[in-house]
């Protein structure tokens, strides 16, 4: 990865004696996709609203660029934000909007319209110029709010939830789009989400957050298969997290059955939680499989089936494309890989983190 | 939203609606044109509407059209940063606020007027304090500063309402977004908030550029004999000197000057709106 283009340091913030963001400590590298997820409340856009500068800070630090730019006003940064809603200048045309920040900067006429060309191409809307927002819809809008960001030729884009109030289509396609102009500009992408898919479909580092503290970062590949806690597990995707004993290193107890598994470490006879995917569920004959269960539920998701399987007082849940009908004997195989453990969180705040999902 | 069926249902609904507009509003209207250019003898003249141009009249408007005008932009320059400051807050107490200035005009409208009458009197509540306290008195009764007074006090509320309304509904994004494409604090108000604002600002302006224009009640009462406006001299014609002739001719010219200040309002709108 490259160098840190941001770093944020001790930050502090409060609204009204009620703690958003409690001494968090994040850096973010150069040309990288960085996603901050979480889900509301848990102090994602009032992180970003601090690097855009629309919000400062209690206490901490904000470095861009080896500068100490916590107190510059929004207007004196080198970055530029993509609102949830568009926030488009409803008064003025496509042309006018996206030249707004060129005109500012006493830009030349000709240098802005070759920008605004450059930058509608880029955005797949060509020939806008004279339309008016209105007159668009919701995801063209926000095409127009991300050209009007990048004809400044920001250091970083920072997106705050951008494709939340489009539909779902609409949402996939953009989430490629964003891929796409991210490799184009070759700049840094803030992206502020609660949706789990959006991240891990664009990121290059996921930020998962949770009450104001960043609960795990990392490669999405990591968030996903390698969760720290239970609220991580829970919120990245659907998951199986059972309480279960660490006998000794590679050997789990899990609802009363030996699985092996491939974590050491964790001590012998030790309480801990152990995440498995519903995809690595292995459904398997009654006398094959390491626990028993019968199949309470079944649904069609076009891709698999989801099953809930009642075993050992737990209600699995398994995805596969193999069908297993209703009121079935099945057994329950896990790949040792398959199996992540996880520490039982001590403290009554983390306890609190794992209850609020 | 569909709130009726069909056409037709729609239209019943309407009816009493438009009846009680042609009955109360277009009849009175052609009433008023019909007497504006007729004579006693019931025969076309313009001489009604011409007697503007005689200087007495004259005038009345042209002071009517200045103390309007004066008090319209006091009322914008008094209510916008109120407006500002209202919306900026974004919290359940501006209600109470906006409330309080809408407060006086539970009162009756010539009551509110009357107060400002003893208040202002040469040896009226204000001057009975000032003089208490030593100081030297003022005196601007039956002056045009009262009636200027009367009618800001008067009007304000209809300024500061649509503007405030206007304000609020500006996303707090669209004021980020200016300033993170580099706009400063001035040019941020000046190219996003005050065209944003223009239709409240506009409706406000007709609020109280119309009725300011037409008044007759605060005149009497704040200007005195003294002060004439063009309300006052149409009120004599049709309670004093019963030429309802004259008096609906001066009405005409009245109108005329409200529809100026309409399509002037609408071509600006329209102007704002295209940025």
């Amino acid at each position: 990865m490259g160098r840190d283009l941001i770093t944020l340091e001790h930050i502090t913030k409060s609204y009204d004696g009620q703690t958003i963001l409690d001494d968090l400590n994040l850096s973010i590298y150069e040309n990288s996709f960085v996603t901050l997820l979480g889900p509301s409340g848990c102090g994602k856009t009032t992180t970003l609203r601090i690097i855009g500068g629309f919000e400062k800070p209690d206490t901490g630090r904000v470095i861009f660029d080896g500068k100490d730019i916590t107190d510059l006003a929004p207007n004196k940064r080198q970055l530029n934000t993509v609102f949830q809603k568009y926030a488009l200048f409803t008064h003025m045309n496509i042309y006018e909007n996206i030249a707004f920040g060129l005109k500012i900067k006493n830009k030349s006429d000709s240098y802005i319209k070759d920008k605004i060309k450059y930058a509608l191409k880029l955005v797949n809307l060509e020939g806008y110029e004279n339309r008016m927002p209105d007159s668009l819809s919701g995801g063209q809008q926000q095409r127009i709010a991300i050209a009007r960001a990048i004809v400044n030729e920001p250091k970083v884009l920072l997106l705050d939830e951008p494709l939340g109030a489009l539909d779902l289509k609409m949402r996939q396609d953009m989430q490629y789009e964003l891929k796409r102009l991210k490799e184009e500009l070759g700049i840094t992408f803030i992206y502020v989400t609660h949706d789990q898919e959006e991240a891990l479909t664009m990121s290059d580092h996921i930020v998962v957050m949770n009450q104001g503290y960043i609960q795990q970062e990392g490669s999405p590949e990591t968030i996903y298969n390698e969760p720290e806690n239970a609220f991580v597990a829970d919120f990245i995707g659907d998951s199986n997290i059972i309480r279960s004993t660490m006998i000794r290193d590679e050997l789990v107890e899990i609802l009363g059955a030996k699985f092996a598994c491939v974590d050491k470490g964790f001590g012998e006879n030790k309480p801990v939680d152990v995440v498995i995917r519903p995809e690595d569920v292995e459904l398997v004959a009654p006398s094959e499989g390491t626990i028993e269960g019968v199949v309470t539920d079944l649904t069609f998701k076009g891709v698999h089936y989801e099953m809930d399987v009642e075993a050992n007082g737990y209600e699995w849940l398994v995805h596969s494309t193999k069908l297993s009908e209703v009121g079935s004997k099945v057994g329950i195989k896990v790949d040792p890989f398959n199996i992540q453990i996880m520490n039982v969180p001590v403290s009554e705040d983390e306890e609190a983190i794992s209850e609020t999902v | 939203m569909k709130l009726f069926k069909n056409r037709q249902s729609a239209a019943l609904m309407a009816l009493p609606y438009i009846l009680w507009a042609v009955v109360f509003i277009v009849v009175p209207l052609c009433m008023v044109i019909f007497y504006g250019i007729t004579d006693d003898n019931g025969s076309f003249t313009m001489s009604n509407i011409a007697t503007i141009a005689e200087s007495g009249y004259f005038k009345a408007l042209v002071k009517s059209v200045l103390l309007a005008v004066i008090s319209t932009i006091i009322c914008f320059l008094l209510a916008y940063p109120l407006g500002m400051i209202l919306s900026s807050m974004k919290l359940k107490r501006n209600t109470y606020i906006v409330t309080l200035f809408i407060l006086p005009m539970w009162m009756n409208f010539l009551l509110r007027t009357l107060t400002w009458m003893t208040l202002l009197e040469g040896k009226g509540v204000i001057n009975t304090v000032l003089s208490f306290f030593g100081l030297p008195g003022i005196n601007i009764i039956n002056t045009s500063s009262a009636i200027v007074l009367g009618m800001v006090y008067n009007f304000l509320p209809f300024m500061i309402l649509p503007i405030y309304n206007s304000l609020s509904k500006i996303d707090d994004n669209v004021i980020n977004a200016a300033r993170d494409l580099g706009a400063g604090t001035v040019q941020t108000f000046l190219k996003i908030t005050l065209p944003l604002s223009a239709p409240g600002i506009l409706s406000g302006i007709t609020m109280v550029f119309i009725p300011a224009l037409t008044t007759f009640a605060i005149s009497t009462m704040l200007g005195g004999s003294k002060i004439l406006l063009i309300g006052n001299i149409i009120e004599q014609q049709f309670t004093q000197a019963y030429n309802w002739h004259l008096g609906s001719g001066l009405s005409i010219v009245l109108m005329i000057f409200i529809f100026i200040n309409m399509i002037i309002e609408s071509m600006a709108d329209k102007k704002g709106g295209q940025g």
